[in-house]
């Protein structure tokens, strides 16, 4: 080193051309509150530190001051996107500790709504995620489609999003007259509609170079990071808790689970758009299988009477006012109930104390652990690649953050 | 769970208590229950790394996925806290619950390095309950805010908190003040002694005296 004699060290210039940049929290490619951190090296990621709880209301706190029934609606609020599927988990953890077993056309109705929630949730986010990518068609007309299922969410549960339709012991109420015969016909039209999807998208030159072999994540990788859902399907796991560990009635039903191969941004795509095919198989089976019935436990210390019977009977009245004060208790113990939501699985860690409320309701959410491993993805891709590999992951902050 | 007693030809027992028998033999693990059909594991806490590393390796479990990790509180118990990890094999599709338990100050030995998703689980446990894990580089705050205080789950945490946040028109910015509730926190008990699904003490006779009728009619 004696040609440095005479150079001063610290005169040394090292340039590096780091720098990081806030992504979010109010970005359209954000799905939502996510503040991304990005340290960048140019163009390329280096570490991606996402920072959550932007939308976090402390659900898991509140639902263990409000009795059972009361805390159902919570549930809807989280994943807002597919809200069904994620008061299934709660009513089936809570069937589960009361030992009670909804009746054959609950279990059938839940199905079939689970269902239309998975089209309804898939529809968003290949739409959504079509846009962050850059294409804009997508979007104007999955959201057309979308609303035609709002439509039966509303027609079941009188509300468009916020449903708080399934409930511990069933469901709320009946479906109404002639809203089978509709959901069936749309079942007939909307294999159309996704053709015309993946016809804009599948084969798409500009959607494929965005897409292939961007964010790979291999079997072992998925497993480790906590992957469940069309994410861990797409990196060729095969596995949906439908078919491994069925509830209600997906036992009964005949449905293909797609799994792909590669991994990336493409097949979790692909994975999504098959499923939403399957689940219109499972619609036409659950609707040609729904027999009339009742929809809700018929003991009286679980479902609140019908309005009928509460004015002609006293005892109906006592039932009535007694589930909405003081509400059912749950004998203790502890389950922890997970279903296959839109997303993946979503679990419900309830512990219960032998009162009229949880003792505590872990929520797992799905998409907590794919954005866990956001940093791991995004390593060496460009910066407009976080995009298409958060579009990817199907994440939402109402569940995330709780 | 040792049913060397029973005679032969009891029912051979089902695959949930064979494998809750396997898990019952790691070291390490101090009892197993079986609840609802879950299987429940409760281990020692210093010995969890290795228990968990036999629960993920051995092929007999493979149980390839941390799928939760949790903190309940028991605020009557010395140990106060539970740390609950759910765990999914899906080759064998089989679930496990192992628990171990810890009070505010013992640290729990980190998981991170068995599944890299416990980081985030463990960060959660530490945020809402003040759980602390051991070996866990990034033990940041995770769902609260940036400079919260406190551990918000805890039983002995108020539903309302301590602190609310509001826009200053006057100094142009968010400030953090105490709480001020314009009506007191209703909490109400609608817990009726008189009758639910709860067994009363002496309520129990009623159940009996009926079996009894129905074993002689």
């Amino acid at each position: 080193m004696s040609e440095n004699v005479g150079i001063i060290p610290s005169a040394r210039t090292v340039e590096i051309d780091s720098h990081s940049i806030n992504f979010g929290p109010q970005h359209p490619a954000a799905h939502g509150v996510l503040r991304l951190i990005l340290e960048l090296d140019g163009e390329v990621v280096e570490r991606a530190d996402p920072h959550i709880g932007l939308l976090h209301r402390g659900t898991e706190k509140l639902i263990e001051y409000k009795t059972y029934m009361q805390a159902v609606p919570y549930f809807d609020r989280l994943d807002y996107v597919s809200p069904m599927c994620e008061e299934h988990a709660f009513a089936l953890a809570v069937e589960k500790l009361l030992g009670i077993t909804a009746p054959d056309r609950a279990q059938w109705i839940r199905v079939l709504f689970a269902e239309i929630t998975r089209v309804l949730n898939h529809l968003l986010n290949l739409t959504t995620y079509a846009l962050d990518v850059g294409a804009i068609t997508p979007a104007l007309w999955g959201f057309e489609e979308r609303e035609k299922l709002m439509e039966f969410h509303e027609a079941a549960s009188g509300a468009r999003l916020h449903a708080n339709y399934f409930r511990p012991g069933g469901v709320s109420k009946d479906l109404p007259a002639g809203l089978p015969d509709k959901i069936a016909a749309w079942a007939e039209t909307f294999p159309k509609f996704i053709d015309d999807l993946e016809g804009l998208l599948t084969n798409n030159r500009i959607w494929k170079q965005r897409t292939v072999d961007i964010g790979v994540f291999s079997a072992e990788q998925a497993l480790a990071w906590g992957f469940s859902g069309p994410p861990l399907r797409a990196s060729g796991v095969p596995w949906d808790l439908r078919r491994s560990q069925p509830y209600d009635k997906y036992a009964e039903v005949d449905f293909q689970i797609p799994v792909g191969r590669n991994g990336d941004c493409y097949d979790r795509y692909l994975m999504r758009v098959y499923e939403t095919r399957e689940s219109v198989k499972i619609i036409k089976q659950a609707l040609a299988k729904m027999k009339p019935g009742p929809i809700k436990v018929q003991d009286r210390k679980f479902s609140p009477p019908a309005r009928s019977e509460m004015k002609r009977s006293m005892e109906a009245m006592i039932h009535h006012f007694k589930l909405y004060t003081e509400g059912y208790h749950v004998p203790a113990g502890a389950t922890y109930t997970a279903v296959e939501s839109p997303k993946g699985e979503f679990g419900v860690y309830l512990v219960a104390d032998g009162t009229n409320k949880p003792y505590r309701c872990k929520i797992r959410s799905t998409g907590f652990a794919f954005l866990q491993a956001t940093d791991v993805m995004t390593k060496r891709h460009m910066l407009a690649d976080v995009c298409a590999i958060i579009g990817s992951l199907d994440v939402v902050f109402g569940e995330i953050d709780r | 769970m040792a049913d060397e007693a029973t005679p032969a030809e009891a029912a051979p027992p089902s695959v949930l208590e064979l494998l809750g028998q396997a898990v019952a033999s790691i070291p390490g693990v101090t009892g197993i229950r079986i609840e609802g059909g879950e299987l429940v594991a409760q281990a020692a806490r210093d010995s969890l790394p290795p228990v968990m590393t036999m629960l993920r390796d051995h092929p007999r479990f493979a149980f390839e996925q941390m799928m939760d990790l949790c903190g309940v509180d028991w605020p009557e118990r010395t140990e106060r806290f539970d740390v609950v990890y759910n765990l999914l094999s899906v080759t064998l599709n089989q679930r496990v619950r192992v628990i171990v338990t810890t009070d505010a100050v013992t640290p729990v030995p980190s998981i991170h390095t068995i599944w890299p998703v416990a980081t985030w689980w463990e960060r959660e446990a530490w945020d809402l309950y003040g759980i602390i894990f051991s070996g866990q580089p990034d033990l940041r705050r995770i769902l609260t805010d940036y400079g919260f205080e406190g551990h918000p789950l805890r039983k002995d945490f108020p539903l309302t908190g301590y602190v609310e946040v509001r826009y200053d028109e006057d100094r142009k910015q968010v400030i953090n003040e105490p709480v001020r509730l314009t009506q007191d926190f209703r909490s109400f008990d609608f817990l009726s002694p008189w009758e639910a699904m709860t067994t009363l003490p002496g309520d129990e006779k009623v159940y009996t005296e009926r079996a009894a009728e129905q074993a002689k009619g």
